[in-house]
């Protein structure tokens, strides 16, 4: 890593928040570190996108003001970094895209709205995969991130910005979004912490969209007690998004008890997570998270989602269905990329042809081929048959255990290059994540330890809307 | 199984993409391969299975249709980033 002195960037949302209270630090100074470190790494890494030095440190100056006014706010003048597919007025926002290079946001998206309003600090927006479409942060138009750990390697993605900016402590928390796995997966290949909520717990209004009936905002952080505070902050039902569920917003930060007893809790460890393939460094790691869980009371329980295999083939219709929808809008009408020809049709294809990248043109076609007349019943209805199979082995399974312990990722970060022109390779690299995003349940990847000094992450999923209790189990294990 | 570039070129025609002829045989190659392992699926029996369409678990959400006010500055900021003349969204002909 690149430091060895204790830097306020380094601190995580709890620390800061006692300093800042204590009036030992100010939030101005905590933004400035963070800046400070951006500038010294992140043309290394280039996990950013964008910085706004001018407006950050305005927003931490009315933040110090809050402040000694009597302010309690969790994340009042803490400093963190958005992933740019996620609205913020006045500011570019690009989703990674060529096709919306020059495109400012003219509202802010619900999340970024209640993050001003806590008073957290918005430093800028992070790198992705165009559109989120991806796993390793590669298929950005803007160029790859690279992984703090190794930067010869991906930091996974899509969210490998966020992921990268927080393994760097380029900031003190990041958000994200993920659709099958873009939050957890670079959160397991940069050794943080990665909350995807449960479909509906948290507003998608002002994330472009990508897979309607998966995509989720969460927080990527150094803690599990960070994530509690920032879902707390972010979760929420919203007009402005019709799936956000009415379902009250628990305390997260509640949950974390000094005694952490597990006694009674059962966690499920299915079978098809753990085959004979997996590689057995990999399932070292996560038995040795299974070992502490069992050691704080809890009981292992072999368990079975027999339709796990076919997570990845339902979701690679799925969502480029919704793809080839969503991105429609995409024209060069009104805003984004926009050149001159002779005709309609020649106007939108040519930007199209001209704005989108590889993977998510691939992805359109799939997702229009798919639905496209005579292929609609055996591919988009097919799959969303095996989708209801998947999601009720997920039903089942909560029958006998109160959360399910696998590994995030099947191995850690990959080099920079090494799959790109593999498109069915990169897919199978959500292999483990895909599952929860189909059943709309709440994930979480934490880490694991390290594999020749790259970290791994676990992943814990939790029946709906049962994030208190990943937060609690993760708490414990850190 | 590789999707012919007869029928490439039609999928990208209803996509309303450009591609060049090396996109198109690219494409091709790699949308048979995905095709072939989304394939599985045929193994799974779903005679009697609904299917699952959306997982928020609600239904019929409604709002009042509330007009919100913009400020000036902000419409003019929303409408303003296309290719405008005389104040209005240039569009090319239809017909």
């Amino acid at each position: 890593m690149f430091y060895n002195y204790m830097n306020l960037n380094e601190l995580t949302i709890k620390e800061a928040r006692q300093k800042l209270d204590q009036g030992e630090i100010s939030a101005v100074a905590l933004t400035q570190a963070c800046l400070d470190q951006i500038k010294k790494i992140d043309s290394r890494l280039h996990a950013c996108l964008l910085v706004n030095e001018i407006d950050a440190l305005q927003e931490a100056r009315v933040a110090d003001q809050r402040i000694k006014a009597g302010d309690k706010s969790d994340l009042l003048g803490i400093p963190y970094l958005c992933k740019d597919i996620i609205m913020t007025k006045g500011w570019r926002t690009t989703a990674a895209s060529k096709i919306l290079e020059n495109y400012i946001a003219p509202y802010d998206a619900t999340v970024v709205r209640k993050l001003r309003e806590a008073g957290a600090i918005l430093l800028g927006k992070t790198n992705l995969d165009e559109f989120a479409h991806g796993a390793s942060t590669e298929n950005s138009a803007y160029g790859p991130t690279k992984n703090p750990w190794d930067e010869t390697r991906v930091p996974g993605g899509s969210s490998g910005g966020s992921a990268a900016a927080v393994a760097a402590n380029l900031c003190l928390f990041a958000l994200g979004s993920d659709t099958g796995g873009s939050i957890r997966q670079p959160a397991s290949f940069c050794g943080i912490f990665g909350l995807k909520p449960s479909y509906g717990r948290v507003s998608r209004s002002g994330l472009l969209s990508m897979t309607s009936s998966t995509d989720v905002i969460g927080p990527l952080t150094k803690t599990a007690y960070d994530a509690a505070l920032v879902l707390k902050t972010i979760a929420g039902q919203d007009d402005l998004d019709a799936t956000t569920t009415p379902e009250a917003v628990e305390h997260y930060d509640q949950v974390f008890k000094s005694d952490q007893n597990l006694q009674g809790l059962k966690i499920g460890l299915p079978k098809e997570y753990f085959l004979k393939e997996l590689d057995p460094l990999v399932k070292e790691k996560i038995m040795a998270v299974a070992k502490k869980l069992e050691m704080a009371g809890a009981k292992l329980i072999d368990i079975s989602l027999p339709h796990t295999q076919y997570g990845i083939p339902v979701y690679y219709i799925v969502t480029p269905c919704e793809i080839s929808s969503n991105l429609a809008r995409f024209d060069g009408v009104g805003w984004g990329l926009s050149h001159i020809t002779k005709d309609l049709q020649e106007f939108y294809k040519t930007n199209r042809g001209v704005g989108f990248g590889p993977e998510a043109k691939r992805r359109i076609m799939l997702g229009t081929y798919a639905l496209s007349a005579g292929y609609y019943d055996a591919y988009y209805k097919k799959a969303q048959q095996v989708r209801t199979l998947i999601r009720e082995d997920f039903i089942q399974a909560f029958r006998q255990v109160d959360l399910i312990l696998t590994p995030t990722s099947p191995h850690t970060a990959f080099k920079i290059g090494q799959q790109v022109d593999d498109p069915l390779a990169m897919y199978l690299e959500d292999i483990f994540v895909t599952g929860a995003s189909l059943a709309g349940l709440p994930a979480l990847s934490l880490p694991a330890g390290l594999i020749n000094n790259l970290p791994i992450g676990a992943q814990l999923i939790a029946p709906r809307l049962q994030e208190g209790i990943i937060l609690k189990v993760a708490g414990v294990l850190e | 199984m590789e999707i012919k570039p007869i029928e490439i070129q039609h999928i990208a025609e209803l996509s309303r993409i450009q591609l060049s002829p090396e996109e198109l045989k690219k494409y091709g190659q790699q949308l048979g391969a995905i095709l072939d392992y989304i394939a599985q699926l045929n193994k799974v029996n779903t005679k009697k299975v609904e299917i699952t369409a959306q997982v928020s678990d609600l239904q019929n959400v409604f709002r009042s249709d509330e007009i919100r006010n913009w400020d000036l500055q902000e419409v003019k900021a929303a409408l303003e980033q296309g290719d405008l003349e005389g104040g209005q969204i240039k569009v090319k002909r239809v017909l």
